[in-house]
C-alpha cells in the first residue's frame, strides 16, 4: 500500500509551495530535505550569537500575491516589510538616490540630470506596461510552439491575441527588451551614468552576462514584475528573514496535512518501468508514492536523482547544455554600528533601502569583463541591505546585520575556489565598500563569506546559480528547462518538476511551485 | 482655533509630511512621513507610537462609582476585577448605542473612563441618587498609544513591568515618570496605553522613543491606524456608525446587536439604561449585522483587465459608504475599507442584513473602474481578519 500520493523532492519554497497546493488538494504529501532546516536557499540562520541572517536569498522579490491569501501566510507569520529606496553612492564622493516618494526621487534625479528626471516617469509607465504584457505569461503553463496538438495551438492563439492585443508600438517595445542589452536600452531613455548602471543592475544579478550582453533588458523586466504590484508590494523584506517566508509556507503546508522530513536526503528516485514510484534516501530506506516531484535544479534532479539510462538521448543532452554558470556570491557581516557613508553621513532612511554599489555601467562591465575570463571582479558590483535598519529582530538592539550580495564571483574561477580565494573575496568586498563607508572596517564584528561553491555545496543549487539556472532567454518560458518538457512535467510518467529551473523562474516567487501543483491536479 | 495636545512640541517637530487631521477639537497627525506606509508596518513588525490624548477620559469615584457605569454601560462594570480593563459601548433608553469606549478599574470605588464623544452631562444626569464624584480628566491627563511586537520590550526596557494581561492595568514608574499602563489599544496587536500626568508628557515621549529606537519604534499618524483597526475588525464611530445623538432618523441609529457587540450586552443586570429595548430585540434576531468582507481579488483584476488596466488599489483606508449587492438587491453597504499590506487583501467592514451575513455568502460591491460603476465579488468572512496570537500572549 502506498503511503503518499506524492513526495516532493527538497523543501525549498517552491517544493514547499507545491506541497501545500498538493495537500490543500487532499493529497497525502510527504516533502523530503537533505538538509537539517527547511527553506533551501530562503533560510534564516543565527550565525553568531544574536545576528541573524538570510544566508543566501535576501529579498522577497516577486512572490506571488495570490499564494499569499491562497495559503493565508500572514497567520503563519509572513510579514513583507517595504524595501523604500536605493542608494547609489559615486566615486566622487556624491550619490543617487531613488525614493519612493514620487517627489523626494524627483527632486533626487534632477539634481543628476533634469531631462533624467522627466524621462523617468515616462520610463516607468513604459516599464509597467511591459511588465503587464508579460505578466500573464507568469501566471500560465508555457504553450509549445512546436506541437499542434489542439490543446497547445489553443495556448499559442490565446497568447498570439495577447500580444496583437498590446499593439505595434508596445510590441516594438517589447521585441527591442527581448533583444536588446539592458545598457543599451537604457541609453535610450537616460544619460545619467549612475542611473543607468544601477538600474541595469537587475538586468544581470545571478548571470554571467554584462550589462552590455544582449538579452539582458527582458532579465531586467523579470525583476521589475514584482514592482507591477506597485502598492500590494509584494517587493521587500521579510520580517524574520528569508527564512521566514519557508517557515510561513511550511506551517502552511503542514496545516494542510502535509509530513515535512528534515535530514532526509534522497539519493535517487525509484524507477520501475519507465514510471517514477518513489524515492531511496541516501540511508537505503525506500518510501514509495504514486508520484515524485523535484524541486531541485533540472541537472540534479535527471542526471543525479534519475540518471541517464532512464531517460532519452536528446533530453539528457539538453539538459546537459542547460547552463548555470553562477556568478554570484554573498558576504553576510555582523556589525556593532551601523555603517556611515560618506556620501550621506548619519542614519537616514538610506539605510533602510537597498544601497548599491554601481557607480556606472563601465564599472559593471569591467566587473565583468575579468569573471568572463574566470577571475572575481577586482570592482565588483553590490547589492546590500541591512535588515536589522528594517527589522530590528535580526540584531541585538543597536548592532546591525548587513547582507552583500557580490558579483561576480563566477564559479569556473581559474584555479577553482579555494579557502584562500574566499577570503580574499571576502577582502575585496570590505575594502570596496570602505572607500564608500569608512567606518565599516572597524565595525564589523563577524563575517560569513558564501561563494558559489559553497551554495553548490550547502543548499545544492549546481554550479551555484541562484536560480537553478540562468535566466538568460534562451532558457526561458516555452525553453525553461528544455524545450517540449516545460510544463513541470518529464519524460518519465510520475515524475515532475517544481523547481525555479522551470517556468519562469527564480526568486524568492513561488510560482514554479504553484503551478506544477496546479498542473498536477489538473492531470489528475 | 484648534488645541495641540501635550505632546505637540515633538510630534509637530517630526512631521514631515505636515498632513494634520482634527480630532475632538485637536489636531493630530494624519501621517509624520511622507507616506503612512512604514508607520503602517512599524504596528505590525516592530512598534508604532501614537498620541491618543484627544480622546475623552472621565474619573469617576465614589462609594457608588460601580453602580452607577453599570447602569450607563452595557457590560457588568460591578464584576471587574481592580485592574481590570472593559470595552463597552453604551446606549439610550431605546437601546441605541450612544458611543463606545474603556473604562478601566483603578481601585475598588476609583474608574476612568474613556469616550471618543464629550459624556459629562450623560454621566452626570444618570448620576442622580448615586454616591459619586465626575471629573473630566480629558486633559489633566495625557494619553499615548505604543503598539507592536516591540512594544513589551520597549517598556521593559524603560521599567520594571509586571507581566500585564489582555485587558488589564497596573500603575508602573518608567524612567521615573508615574504611569498607568493598560493592555490596550485599537490595532489588534500586541500593545500598550499609557496614561500620564500632561505635565510629565514630554519626558516620556523623549523616554519611549530613546529606548524605542533599537526596536524600531515609528511615531505614527491617523492614517496607519485605520488600516491597522480595520484589519483588527474594529468599527469607529462616526464611520462605521451614527452614535444616536447625531442620527436624524431612526434608521441611522443602530442597536449593540446591529454592530456585532452582542456580546458586551449584559442583559443579566437588573436595570442598565436601554435593558428593556435591548432585551427585547435580544428575543428576535437583530435586523442587520457588522461583518467583514473581502473583496475576490481575481474580480477585481478582471474588471480592471476590461479596461486595459492593471489593478489599482486605495492608497490610504477609505470612510465612505459603499453599497452591497446579492443579486438585484442591495444587501447592506461597506462603510471602510481598503488594501491590507499585509494579508494582501482588499478587505472591508459592512453593514449586512441579517439574511445575508453569514460567513461564505457571496454577494457583491460597487467599485469604480475608470468613471464606471462595477460590482465586483465579495465574500462575508470572519472578522478579526488579522488577529496573531501575540495580543493576547
Amino acid at each position: 500500500m502506498l503511503r503518499y500520493d506524492v513526495i516532493v523532492v527538497g523543501g525549498g519554497h517552491n517544493g514547499l509551495v507545491c506541497a501545500a497546493y498538493l495537500a490543500r488538494a487532499g493529497r497525502k504529501v510527504l516533502v523530503l530535505e537533505r538538509r537539517e532546516r527547511i527553506g533551501g536557499a530562503a533560510v534564516t540562520e543565527e550565525l553568531f550569537p544574536g545576528f541573524r541572517f538570510s544566508v543566501f536569498s535576501y529579498v522577497v522579490s516577486l512572490l506571488r500575491p495570490e499564494i499569499i491569501r491562497d495559503l493565508e501566510l500572514p497567520r503563519h507569520g509572513l510579514h513583507i516589510l517595504p524595501l523604500e529606496s536605493t542608494l547609489t553612492p559615486l566615486e566622487n564622493g556624491d550619490y543617487l538616490g531613488q525614493w519612493n516618494d514620487h517627489d523626494h526621487n524627483r527632486r533626487e534625479l534632477a539634481r543628476h540630470s533634469v531631462r533624467d528626471a522627466e524621462a523617468y516617469d515616462e520610463f516607468g509607465l513604459m516599464l509597467h506596461q511591459m511588465a503587464r504584457a508579460v505578466k500573464p505569461l507568469l501566471a500560465m503553463a508555457p504553450p509549445d510552439p512546436t506541437s499542434l496538438s489542439l490543446g497547445e495551438l489553443f495556448g499559442m492563439k490565446r497568447l498570439a491575441e495577447h500580444f496583437q492585443g498590446l499593439g505595434a508600438r508596445r510590441f516594438n517595445t517589447l521585441t527591442k527588451l527581448l533583444t536588446m542589452s539592458s545598457a543599451d536600452f537604457l541609453d535610450e531613455w537616460f544619460e545619467t551614468e549612475a542611473l543607468k548602471a544601477t538600474k541595469s543592475a537587475s538586468g544581470i544579478i545571478g548571470t554571467l552576462l554584462g550589462p552590455r550582453s544582449p538579452g539582458t533588458a527582458y532579465v531586467l523586466l523579470h525583476h521589475y514584475m514584482g514592482e507591477l504590484d506597485g502598492v500590494f508590494r509584494a517587493w521587500g523584506f521579510a520580517k524574520g528573514g528569508n527564512g521566514s517566508v519557508s517557515a510561513a509556507i511550511a506551517g502552511a503546508a503542514q496545516a494542510a496535512g502535509a509530513e515535512i522530513r528534515t535530514s532526509a536526503p534522497v539519493s535517487k528516485v525509484l524507477i520501475r518501468g519507465s514510471k517514477a514510484r518513489g524515492v531511496v534516501l541516501e540511508d537505503g530506506e525506500e518510501i514509495r508514492a504514486k508520484l515524485v516531484v523535484s524541486g531541485a535544479d533540472p541537472r540534479r534532479t535527471f542526471l543525479q536523482l534519475v540518471g541517464e539510462e532512464h531517460l532519452p538521448d536528446a533530453f539528457v543532452d539538453a539538459i546537459k547544455r542547460f547552463r548555470f554558470r553562477g556568478a554570484s556570491a554573498k558576504v553576510n557581516l555582523a556589525l556593532g554600528e551601523a555603517p556611515d557613508f560618506t556620501c550621506l553621513p548619519g542614519r537616514g532612511a538610506h539605510l533602510r533601502g537597498a544601497i548599491s554599489i554601481s557607480p556606472s555601467v563601465a564599472y559593471l562591465e569591467r566587473a565583468y569583463d575579468e569573471a568572463k575570463y574566470g577571475e572575481v571582479s577586482r570592482h565588483p558590483y553590490m547589492d546590500i541591505v541591512i535588515p536589522s535598519m528594517i527589522d530590528p529582530s535580526m540584531a541585538p538592539p543597536g548592532k546591525h546585520v548587513m547582507s552583500i550580495f557580490v558579483q561576480y564571483a563566477p564559479y569556473h574561477v581559474n584555479g577553482g575556489w579555494t579557502d584562500a580565494r574566499r577570503e580574499a573575496l571576502g577582502d575585496t568586498v570590505v575594502e570596496t565598500l570602505s572607500q564608500y563607508a569608512p567606518n565599516l572596517k572597524n565595525a564589523i564584528l563577524h563575517r560569513q563569506v558564501v561563494t558559489p561553491a559553497d551554495i553548490e555545496r550547502i543548499v545544492g543549487l549546481t554550479e551555484g546559480n541562484i536560480f537553478q539556472g540562468e535566466l538568460s532567454l534562451q532558457q526561458m518560458f516555452f525553453l525553461r528547462p528544455v524545450p517540449a518538457w516545460a510544463k513541470y512535467r518529464t519524460p518519465l510518467s510520475g515524475l515532475y518538476q517544481c523547481g525555479a529551473g522551470t517556468h519562469p523562474g527564480g526568486g524568492v516567487m513561488g510560482a514554479s511551485g504553484r503551478n506544477a501543483a496546479l498542473q498536477i491536479l489538473g492531470a489528475a | 482655533m484648534l488645541k495641540a495636545t501635550p505632546f505637540h512640541e515633538r510630534t509637530a517637530a517630526l512631521c514631515l509630511s505636515h498632513a494634520w487631521r482634527r480630532w475632538a477639537g485637536y489636531i493630530v497627525a494624519s501621517s509624520y512621513e511622507l507616506s503612512h506606509e512604514r508607520e503602517y508596518h512599524a504596528i505590525r513588525a516592530a512598534a508604532a507610537l501614537f498620541d491618543v490624548s484627544p480622546l475623552y477620559k472621565y474619573r469617576i469615584r465614589g462609594k457608588d462609582a460601580a453602580r452607577l457605569l453599570d447602569h450607563v454601560v452595557t457590560r457588568d462594570v460591578q464584576a471587574m476585577k481592580v485592574g481590570q480593563v472593559a470595552y463597552t459601548p453604551w446606549c439610550d433608553a431605546a437601546g441605541k448605542v450612544l458611543d463606545d469606549g474603556t473604562i478601566a478599574r483603578l481601585d475598588e470605588t476609583t474608574f476612568r473612563m474613556t469616550a471618543a464623544e464629550p459624556n459629562l452631562r450623560w454621566l452626570q444626569d444618570n448620576a442622580a441618587g448615586f454616591d459619586t464624584t465626575i471629573r473630566d480628566v480629558s486633559t489633566s491627563i495625557a494619553a499615548l498609544s505604543l503598539q507592536g511586537p516591540a512594544s513589551r520590550s520597549i517598556l521593559e526596557r524603560l521599567g520594571e513591568l509586571s507581566p500585564l494581561k489582555y485587558f488589564r492595568l497596573a500603575e508602573a514608574t518608567l524612567s521615573g515618570i508615574p504611569v498607568s499602563i493598560s493592555r490596550t489599544g485599537y490595532t489588534g496587536d500586541l500593545g500598550y496605553e499609557l496614561w500620564v500626568d500632561s505635565n510629565q508628557a514630554l519626558p516620556l515621549w523623549d523616554a519611549l522613543m530613546e529606548a524605542g529606537t533599537p526596536h524600531g519604534i515609528v511615531p505614527a499618524g491617523m492614517l496607519a491606524l485605520d488600516v491597522a483597526r480595520i484589519e483588527a475588525g474594529l468599527m469607529l464611530i462616526d464611520v462605521d456608525y451614527v452614535p444616536a445623538r447625531k442620527a436624524l432618523i431612526e434608521s441611522q441609529t443602530s442597536s449593540p446587536y446591529e454592530l456585532d457587540l452582542g456580546w458586551a450586552v449584559n442583559l443579566k443586570k437588573e436595570r442598565f439604561i436601554g435593558r428593556q429595548a435591548l432585551a427585547a430585540e435580544a428575543g428576535r434576531a437583530p435586523q442587520w449585522q457588522f461583518v467583514g468582507i473581502e473583496i475576490e481579488w481575481s474580480s477585481l483584476e478582471r474588471l480592471y483587465a476590461e479596461v486595459g488596466l492593471a489593478t489599482r488599489l486605495p492608497a490610504a483606508a477609505w470612510r465612505t459608504s459603499v453599497p452591497i449587492y446579492a443579486g438585484n438587491q442591495q444587501a447592506g453597504y461597506a462603510t471602510s475599507g481598503g488594501w491590507s499590506p499585509l494579508l494582501k487583501k482588499y478587505i472591508a467592514l459592512a453593514h449586512l442584513q441579517a439574511r445575508w451575513a453569514a460567513p461564505g455568502t457571496q454577494l457583491e460591491i460597487e467599485i469604480t473602474v475608470e468613471h464606471r460603476r462595477k460590482r465586483a465579488a465579495a465574500r462575508v468572512v470572519k472578522k478579526p481578519f488579522f488577529d496573531p496570537e501575540r495580543k493576547r500572549a
